[in-house]
């Protein structure tokens, strides 16, 4: 399964919600104000460990828009729309935590 | 016209909702009116003077370059909380140089940034005539 997070983890529970029911094979994507959760902070233990395993992507565009490029927790996969298209096609359902 | 002190407190970041570029509409309307103006930037508002957005791959607006406008409309007192800098991994190393010229100074540039920590914030809120958060 493929998991989009939207929302800022300062700001809302939703990737705590999301980490709490991820199965070992699913992926998160960070989208839009998720991608706050790819920068290196205070939250970054939270995905610390998937992010380690190859199983947290962030989007670019979103990433680029809020000035944290050169600020990323380790081990972030960045993807562009097509990226997001493929992790679509090759993890069957996805969840919206809206 | 009375003037009174304004505050808007800035508390998401720029993108994923309409309130910051809303806030910062709000804010040039009230020093359109001579208001005595400041801003704070505390938990994900922070975001939204980061040095170096850039909004070309969402299809929207970067707005953060209006906050270089402030200065010249004599907002010069951004207050920016330094447990959600710290919070965030962010020093003011990583926010937009914003600055002013200060007329009773020979225009000296000065910056209008400063890191407070949230007890001093909260001094200088009760000191506002309005505070309006979004």
């Amino acid at each position: 399964m493929l998991h989009t997070v939207n929302k800022s983890s300062f700001e809302r529970n939703s990737l705590k919600s999301c980490l709490n029911t991820i199965d070992n094979t699913s992926v998160i994507l960070l989208i839009e104000d998720g991608v706050i959760s790819a920068a290196k902070n205070t939250n970054s233990p939270m995905i610390a460990d998937l992010a380690a395993q190859g199983r947290v992507y962030a989007l670019q565009g979103d990433v680029e828009a809020r000035g944290i490029s050169s600020k990323l927790a380790d081990n972030i996969k960045l993807v562009d729309y097509a990226g997001f298209v493929d992790l679509v096609v090759e993890h069957g359902t996805t969840v919206s935590w809206v | 016209m009375a003037t009174k002190k304004f505050m808007y407190l800035n508390r998401r970041s720029s993108f994923g909702t309409v309130y910051a570029i809303e806030s910062l509409e709000v804010v040039l309307i009230a020093a359109a009116f001579e208001q005595d103006v400041s801003l704070a930037f505390i938990d994900d508002g922070v975001y939204q003077i980061v040095e170096g957005q850039n909004a070309d791959g969402i299809g929207m607006k970067n707005f953060s370059k209006t906050f270089h406008a402030l200065g010249d409309y004599d907002i010069n007192k951004l207050y920016v909380s330094a447990e959600s800098l710290e919070e965030r991994g962010l020093n003011v190393d990583d926010l937009m140089p914003l600055a002013y010229e200060d007329e009773d100074d020979d225009w000296a540039e000065k910056p209008s940034i400063k890191v407070v920590s949230n007890a001093q914030l909260s001094k200088i809120m009760s000191e506002q005539d309005v505070c309006l958060s979004f």
